[in-house]
């Protein structure tokens, strides 16, 4: 039976992984990731799992690391946040490239400089092209079962492809959740022991990694694009498996309220969790308001989408990351570019807010909702928008 | 551009892994060089095994025929040039391409 316990979401991560049953560890500490790692070698070193953990001496070679693990054949786990995973920058694009199925939980921190080790997106923003599977967690549940659910997806011979599962730094990783742990049965019963596609094995050799010559590039990059964009019934398929085993059901749009509502919220990560409170708020005091969060970021699930926004009249879309030089943030970028494809006529508005752990609260919702509303009113864009700059 | 040498995407092997062993032994990187090839005069070679040494590609092997003299592989120099800068005694040089090698011999092809 699965059991409920207070436990920091950091450690439920741990626990999470120690379940999947996971042959290697390969991690470097940063704030605020570094309850994980630590957890995971307490593990290792206690005999509660049978992992090699590799005390790396970078982000870079922990990615590497995994790399090498994985294409050997291991079930491999690594996590990171902010200025290390920048740090493995060329290495994620390799694990995409070599369809190594590795799972890292990523604590979104925001990057220097100034130096700062508070929550914000830009870390996995700026990896957001690497042709990896990137989920979002709002809350510690979420960040145990995505977990589980990326080694099932990214282990598919379907797919075969990292997974980032990203939890936002201190506010969920530092914060002590009651957590549904599942049993050991029930987890393998869910997750069988990974069987690899094809390893470094000397009795049946192959080249990983090699050259490719202009002929071929294009090509194997095709083959990486369409096995993403592949995993996205995989994905869903495995999550409606995850509902069926474990009770909790997870879809790659979510929404709240957003039935009829005319505003949107559109949010990504913890930061949705008091979205919704500041819907409840307003829609007592009669405002049209909903929700619609971003569950699966990669692949970006464009029907899903455009299905959950259809109807509304104004988007309020909530960027944690702000994308210099372009007009908006990367999130709102990414759903207008849709929006328009579809032919999808509606007002688009753009906060980056949150940045480096600033609270973003009830009232600022409510703020938000109240300045775009008065903007479209006014026949004036709101392509984006520093929200609580201090002048 | 012409398809020589193209796969279809589907065909691939999973990460565009080489799934054959040896199989650069086909791979004729010769042909990346431009125009000039390095030639051996052995009447000048004192035998020191410097070009064997140092050819990044390995394209210099001992000739079994001739003792301490080494053979010049085609299908693998990519004519950077280093053997020529490091001989000791300017034994090797330049050639135009389309003149004919008397020393080297193509032993990948
Ligand atoms: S030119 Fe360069 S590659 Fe060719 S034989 Fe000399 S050292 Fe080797
Ligand atoms: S480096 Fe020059 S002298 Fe030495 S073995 Fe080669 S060709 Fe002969």
């Amino acid at each position: 039976m699965a059991r409920r316990v207070g436990l920091e979401v950091s450690l439920a991560c741990s626990e999470a992984v120690k379940l999947c049953n996971v042959d290697v560890v390969a991690a470097y500490p940063i704030t605020p990731q570094t309850h994980i790692v630590e957890h995971l070698s307490e593990l290792v070193a206690d005999g509660h799992l049978d992992a090699e953990f590799v005390p790396v001496e970078s982000e870079h070679s922990a990615m590497s690391a995994c790399i090498g693990a994985s294409a050997a054949g291991a079930r491999t786990f690594t996590s990171t946040a902010s200025q290390g995973l920048a740090l493995m920058h060329e290495m994620l694009f390799i694990a995409s490239g070599l369809r190594l199925p590795i799972v890292m939980a990523v604590a979104n921190r925001s990057l220097s400089a100034p130096i700062s080790i508070w929550n914000d997106h830009s870390d996995i923003m700026a990896e957001r092209d690497v042709g990896w599977i990137q989920v979002f967690a709002e809350n510690g549940q979420e960040v145990l079962d995505l977990t589980i659910h990326a080694y099932k997806v990214a282990e598919d011979p379907r797919v075969l492809l990292p997974v980032a599962v990203n939890l936002d730094g201190f506010i969920l990783t530092h914060v002590i959740e009651p957590i549904e742990i599942p049993d050991q049965a029930e987890v393998d019963a869910y997750l069988p022991p990974y069987t690899p596609q094809m390893r470094l094995d000397i009795a049946n050799p192959v080249s990983m990694g090699m050259v490719g010559v202009p002929e071929v590039y294009t090509e194997a990059r095709k083959a990486c694009l369409v096995a993403l964009e592949g995993s996205y019934e995989v994905i869903k398929e495995h999550w409606e498996g995850f509902a069926q085993h474990f009770g909790r059901r997870y879809q790659p749009i979510e929404t709240y309220q957003a039935e009829g509502a005319e505003t949107l919220f559109v949010t990504m990560g913890s930061l949705g969790e008091t979205c919704m409170t500041a819907v409840d708020q307003m829609r007592e005091q009669g405002q049209s308001v909903g929700q619609v969060r971003i569950r699966l970021w990669r692949p970006f699930p464009v029907d899903d989408f455009v299905e959950a926004v259809k109807g509304a009249k104004r988007l309020v879309v909530i960027d944690r990351a702000l994308q210099p030089g372009s007009a908006s943030g990367p999130v709102a970028t990414e759903l207008k570019a849709l929006l328009y494809d579809r032919g999808i006529e509606m007002y688009v508005a753009n906060f980056v807010a949150g940045l480096s752990g600033r609270d973003v609260t009830r009232a600022d919702f409510a703020a938000m909702a109240q300045r775009v509303e008065a903007a479209q009113a006014a026949g004036q864009p709101m392509t984006c928008e520093m929200w609580g700059v201090k002048e | 551009m012409a398809d020589e040498g193209m796969q279809s995407w589907k065909t691939l092997a999973l990460g565009c892994a080489m799934t054959e062993p040896g199989s650069s032994k086909r791979f004729n990187t010769g042909d990346w060089r431009s125009g000039r090839r390095p030639v051996t005069d052995r009447e000048k070679c004192i035998k020191c095994g410097k070009c064997y040494i140092l050819c990044p590609d390995m394209c210099y092997s001992p000739d079994p025929e001739a003792e301490g003299y080494y053979l010049w592989d085609s299908f693998y120099c990519k004519g950077c040039g280093i053997c020529i800068h490091e001989c000791p005694k300017d034994a090797i040089s330049w050639q135009d391409e389309k003149e004919e090698d008397t020393h080297g011999a193509a032993c990948g092809s």
